[in-house]
């Protein structure tokens, strides 16, 4: 995100305002230093961050016996492939296919049902709108982790308990999702919309073909947060289903991590499960991660 | 399970936006003849939103609240007229002596160590990377960004299980340990607490007269036992993961800042460390409080590490209000004593996030002569 910034080339900048030799040359060598400095802490904590993926991917290549006896060392002995041979048997297919399922429906949703309603906080004139905002914004507070038994006795309620429309529909709703579009929506100039409006053209028509083709970037930063978060979603999945057919990834894996489907340590098993449900996000990460990246820490300065 | 998701940065964003967004129509057009179907359209767009939300959020949370007064046993409907009020006979269980208090009171305690834990590190991390990577000087910045960031996008089921893999008894963490002749604990199976090992250190083995009274549920003594190595490793897996997103937080902070200050502290001859100690950190204070109240809000409703980790164990020392909640409820079958602690928890955050917003705010709209930085940091980001 620096290289949003265009400065003066700094190195010109000091210097000229330095006055002796001696002084260009203490400087220099400071400078060498701390930047040497700089660089080892960044390229540790870097090993850190990264190596436990580089065991995760040897290990999931391993047999039971080397994973223990050489966990730190990211070759295996002698590669084999029974881990992943072995994903089949506890229903990993199956668990791949509903978090494909999940992760579709939820993603189409949330970019549809958070773009209208973003477009008529930002656009339309009804009586409730400040309420609307003031309540979405209200309810953004309640923690999940406090919505676990409610979810469960709602769905229950409803008879929807066990049913792909108990995974899908409750994670439809998305407060960040909305603000992401109502905001991109303000950024949109009136006088767009105002032309379109004296041609006769109503409501629908105006969102449809005018507003939501201009919104690219948002629905863009919206499908990649859906898809990531409906995608990696664990603790609405065991309150609103606990059937081995409806298991998505998340549960699947943490089930057969809780030790669900047999003793022993089976780590290049469950590794090799965690390592294909890993790819499919961090190939989205890696192709939108400025979308992510200025998310999260740009949103925070743009207020 | 991002500690910081989108969420936050949401909550950040809606002071300006509510206020400045363009008012649809302009003044000119108040009065609703002129917008003919309008408001009832946008209603039809609204509609899907409002419905799932009051369906799945308000709706159930007054049924908890519901159960929470109630003595439903988890057989059948909550709203049945075979279940009976009890009043706040759930919420009193746990402050009378017996099982329940002393669960919650240990899942209070687990907690608090991990919080007093976890914020602190994870912010330093967090400040500390920002602060190398904001130097300008510095090549190959996004890789880095990247790489910190990645555990924060990657799913807790699959980080938890990468975890499990590097504390197990025999595994990398441990094998790292023996190279420097460190013999590593068995991580997830050890309950004793560091403060208790530490006293051990020093001859205190056991519980001393002086803190053996009881409070709330617990002696003195276990009060004190301090994280559990087996919480240590979920410390270490929090930490891990969240201190990425906080670090672009700061990063975007760092960015506002106007380097004509640190040019003029650099004529004045301010060493780095001087420029950080008392220009950039001050300058950061709003971004801090931000950072620090967020991560409390995320770390005390810790709960899919320990879901998938540890289940509270070993010897009840990873339990979180959060986690006990759920076993009271969907374990024990105690669904008033699992939604009370639930509420108990939600006034927590509740509180929690009122601070947050206003540390917001405030970072939002400085006055005097942190105005004029905003300015330019305005400029910056757009």
């Amino acid at each position: 995100m620096s290289d949003l910034r265009t400065r003066p080339t700094t190195a010109h900048d000091s210097r000229s305002k330095r006055s002796s030799g001696g002084d260009l040359a203490a400087e220099g060598r400071r400078r060498r230093a701390s930047i040497a400095a700089f660089y080892t802490v960044l390229i540790v904590v870097a090993i850190i961050y990264i190596y436990p993926f580089v065991i995760q991917a040897g290990t999931s290549f391993k047999t039971d016996g080397d994973s223990t006896y050489n966990p730190l060392n990211p070759f295996p002995t002698v590669a084999t492939l029974d881990a992943y041979g072995t994903l089949a048997d506890v229903d990993f297919p199956l668990w791949f296919r509903n978090s494909v399922i999940v992760t579709a429906f939820v993603t189409v949703g949330r970019v549809l049902l958070c773009s209208a309603a973003g477009y008529a906080l930002s656009r339309l004139h009804f009586v409730g709108r400040k309420f609307l905002l003031a309540a979405i914004l209200a309810v953004m507070a309640v923690p999940g982790v406090v919505l676990l038994i409610p979810k469960f006795l709602i769905l229950n309620q409803l008879g929807m308990y066990n049913t792909f429309s108990a995974m899908i529909i409750p994670l439809l709703w998305d407060a960040t999702g909305i603000f992401i579009m109502k905001q991109y929506f303000d950024t949109i100039p009136p006088a767009v919309e105002e032309a379109a409006r004296i041609d006769g053209a109503g409501v629908v028509r105006r969102f449809w073909s005018i507003m939501l083709p201009m919104a690219g970037p948002a629905l863009v930063t919206l499908t990649v947060f859906a898809f990531q978060g409906s995608w990696n979603e664990f603790t609405h999945m065991i309150v609103a289903r606990s059937s081995a057919e409806t298991n998505t990834l998340t549960t699947g894996v943490a089930a057969l991590t809780t030790g669900q489907f047999g003793s022993g340590n089976r780590y290049p098993l469950k590794l090799a499960a965690a390592l294909i449900m890993t790819i499919p996000v961090a190939l989205v990460y890696f192709v939108f991660q400025r979308k992510l990246v200025r998310g999260q820490g740009g949103g925070a300065v743009k207020g | 399970m991002a500690l910081t998701s989108a969420d936050d940065v949401v909550v950040a964003t809606h002071g300006r936006g509510a206020d400045q967004a363009p008012r649809p129509g302009g003044p000119r057009r108040r009065g609703n003849r002129l917008y003919g179907r309008e408001p009832v359209l946008a209603w039809v767009f609204v509609a899907p939103m409002v419905v799932v939300a009051v369906l799945f959020l308000i709706v159930p949370i007054l049924m908890a609240l519901w159960v929470s007064v109630s003595d439903w046993s988890g057989r059948g409907s909550p709203l049945a007229a075979t279940v009976g009020f009890v009043g706040l006979d759930n919420y009193a269980a746990f402050f009378s002596p017996g099982l329940a208090q002393r669960d919650l009171s240990t899942s209070i305690r687990n907690t608090f160590y991990f919080v007093l834990l976890v914020v602190p590190l994870q912010t330093l991390l967090a400040l500390g990377l920002a602060l190398v990577l904001n130097s300008r000087r510095l090549r190959a910045k996004s890789f880095f960004r990247t790489a910190y960031y990645f555990p924060s996008v990657t799913s807790s089921v699959a980080i938890a299980v990468v975890f499990l893999f590097m504390f197990s008894a025999s595994g990398p963490v441990n094998s790292i340990l023996g190279l420097v002749g460190i013999e590593g604990p068995n991580w997830f199976a050890d309950p004793r607490g560091l403060i208790h090992v530490v006293a051990g250190a020093f001859g205190v083995d056991e519980q001393p007269a002086w803190a053996s009274g009881s409070i709330a549920g617990i002696s003195l003594w276990q009060w004190l036992a301090g994280p559990s190595v087996a919480m240590v490793s979920i410390i270490a897996l929090v930490v891990w993961v969240s201190a990425g997103g906080y670090m672009l937080i700061f990063l975007s902070s760092l960015q506002g800042i106007d380097e004509e200050v640190n040019e003029a502290a650099v004529v004045d001859g301010a060493s780095t460390w001087q420029r950080i100690r008392h220009i950039t950190v001050p300058i950061l204070r709003p971004t801090t409080t931000l950072v620090v109240t967020l991560g409390l809000i995320g770390t005390w409703q810790v709960f899919d590490q320990v879901y998938i980790m540890s289940q509270g164990n070993p010897g009840k020392t990873t339990l979180t209000p959060a986690y006990l909640s759920y076993t009271t409820s969907f374990g024990s079958a105690q669904w008033g004593q699992g939604t009370a602690i639930s509420f108990m928890l939600f006034a927590l955050i509740v509180v929690l996030t009122i601070i947050q917003r206003a540390a917001t705010r405030d970072r939002e709209n400085p006055s005097g002569r942190r105005g004029r930085r905003r300015a330019s940091r305005k400029e910056v980001a757009s």
